[in-house]
């Protein structure tokens, strides 16, 4: 399972890549696999504010429907349109496909995240 | 909490199956990927452990007798060695089980039920056998089942057996068939996907070397292990309902769409035929519909369905379909809304997205 260094990562399987005051947020490795072949995506809608915990994307295969939950709260600048054509992306390359980039309302929520290192034990142990 | 595991557990994991719990069974939901193993047996075979369902078999002086009273279809018209679906009902018309009525003759049947319903199943049927002289076993725990289906499916199963498979008609099983050297219980060309094909029925000690040679002589033709996952998008594609979902206690076979196999001119009297009779005498309130979604989104069971604002019903069972590409349902509304191109809402995450009411025989129409 791939986990990308530098990037923070939540309990539910987001990772948050944070760019000055701007975040990208998307699905891990270990959340494309246990989802298997990703059919479909909701996304949420741009200045959509969302607060941390929110369900702000649902991402589906053809056996399931699962909610993506925000990993800290933010507004959205902007969301990843390709994927709604191909959310295939997601199984392939998760870490770059991005689902929305949101402002951080409040940097200091990234404190209760996982580094990449914690996240590895983390998944590892759930695996 | 570990479940129960057939015999082939191992042969799963070998095969990189995703396991789950299903009907606390450990099972493969999937090996190499829902889509893939759907459009093998759409277009190619699959080969599916079904060791989970059970295996009642009902012996007596009164067996014909008695599985007319407990069964909705009639089973006085079964040829021996004929296989019939049925639902066993409550008397008040919901169904308690649906299921395959094999007959090996008048004094010798055996009921093929769902997993999850092998002792609720049992608890019914010994309770219904008062005065019949029969005899009850439940041989689920002995009785492993694989189910081999796709339009290659009789083509590999020859392979590995004299018997003349073209002799074995659509609802029918043949005793003692010989497959690689083993001899089975029985086989029978059934299945619960749409798509032809068998069902071998024999002991847990043979199920793994038949498995093995089935996967092997297989391999030409692309057959593949297939998992739960596909087992019900290829049911639900094909009008096969599931029991919890299209059937239960409070559905009934009628609101279902499935009065075919509810004879209620049979000769025998039978439990829950005064419900049913009401029901088909212009009772119903309820009933079963397809539908395409027209929106974005895939239906899924239990999203509630809406009318003009008005909550018409629930989904009972939704896919993005994947030999049709469309996101498709059934749902149980109102029957006054059934109409086909009536325009419904499903309720997905709150919202509602539009759907039109198509026929619910989904491969047939594409």
């Amino acid at each position: 399972m791939k986990v990308v260094k530098g990037l923070y990562y939540s309990e539910d399987h987001e990772w948050v890549k944070v760019e000055g005051d701007e975040a990208y947020i998307g699905i891990s490795d270990f959340a494309q696999h246990q989802l298997g072949d990703i059919v479909y995506i909701e996304l949420p809608e741009i200045d959509d504010e969302l607060e941390k915990e929110d369900d702000f994307s649902a991402v589906e295969s053809v056996k399931a429907a699962s909610d993506v939950y925000m990993p800290v709260s933010g507004k959205v600048l902007e969301v990843n349109e390709d994927l709604l054509d191909s959310p295939e992306l997601l199984n392939s390359d998760p870490f770059e496909s991005w689902i929305v980039k949101i402002e951080l309302t409040d940097k200091s929520q990234l404190d209760d995240l996982m580094s990449s290192e914690e996240y590895e034990e983390f998944t590892s142990e759930e695996a | 909490m570990d479940g129960k595991k057939t015999r082939l557990y191992e042969e799963h994991k070998n095969l990189g199956a995703k396991i789950v719990n299903y009907a606390g069974w450990e099972m493969p939901v999937q090996y190499e990927g829902l889509v893939q193993e759907h459009n093998a047996v759409r277009n190619e075979a699959g080969l599916f452990d079904v060791s989970h369902m059970g295996n009642i078999s009902v012996k007596g002086k009164d067996a014909l007798p008695f599985l007319d009273y407990v069964m909705t279809n009639d089973i006085s018209k079964l040829n021996e060695h004929q296989i019939v679906y049925t639902f066993m009902c409550y008397p008040e018309g919901g169904v308690v089980e649906d299921l395959l009525v094999y007959k090996t003759n008048d004094e010798e049947f055996n009921l093929i039920v769902n997993a999850a319903n092998i002792d609720k199943d049992w608890d019914w049927i010994n309770e219904q056998k008062k005065d019949f002289d029969v005899e009850l076993e439940n041989l689920s725990p002995e009785t492993a089942i694989i189910a081999i289906q796709g339009p290659k499916a009789q083509e590999i199963l020859q392979k590995l057996t004299e018997t003349k498979l073209d002799d074995v008609k659509f609802f029918y099983f043949k005793d003692d068939v010989e497959i690689d050297g083993v001899k089975t219980k029985m086989i029978s060309r059934t299945g619960y996907t749409g798509e032809n094909g068998f069902e071998i029925y024999l002991t847990n000690d043979d199920v793994v070397k038949v498995w093995n040679s089935l996967l092997e002589a297989g391999k030409e033709e692309g057959l593949k292990p297939t998992g739960l996952g596909c087992r019900d998008t290829l049911r639900f594609e094909a009008m096969l309902p599931l029991y919890g979902q299209e059937l239960s206690k409070d559905i009934s076979p009628l609101e279902a769409g499935l009065k075919f196999f509810v004879k209620l001119n049979k000769e025998s009297d039978f439990i829950g035929k005064k419900a049913l009779q009401a029901q088909a005498d212009g009772g119903l309130e309820r009933t079963l519909v397809g539908f395409e979604l027209l929106g974005r989104g895939i239906p899924r069971e239990g999203y509630e369905v809406y009318k003009n604002g008005e909550k018409i019903g629930h989904v009972t069972t939704g896919y993005m379909s994947p030999t049709l590409n469309k996101n498709i349902g059934n749902a149980l509304i109102k029957i006054s809304e059934k109409e086909l191109g009536n325009e419904i809402d499903i309720m997905i995450r709150k919202k509602p997205v539009k759907a039109k009411i198509i026929s619910k025989n989904f491969l047939k129409n594409k």
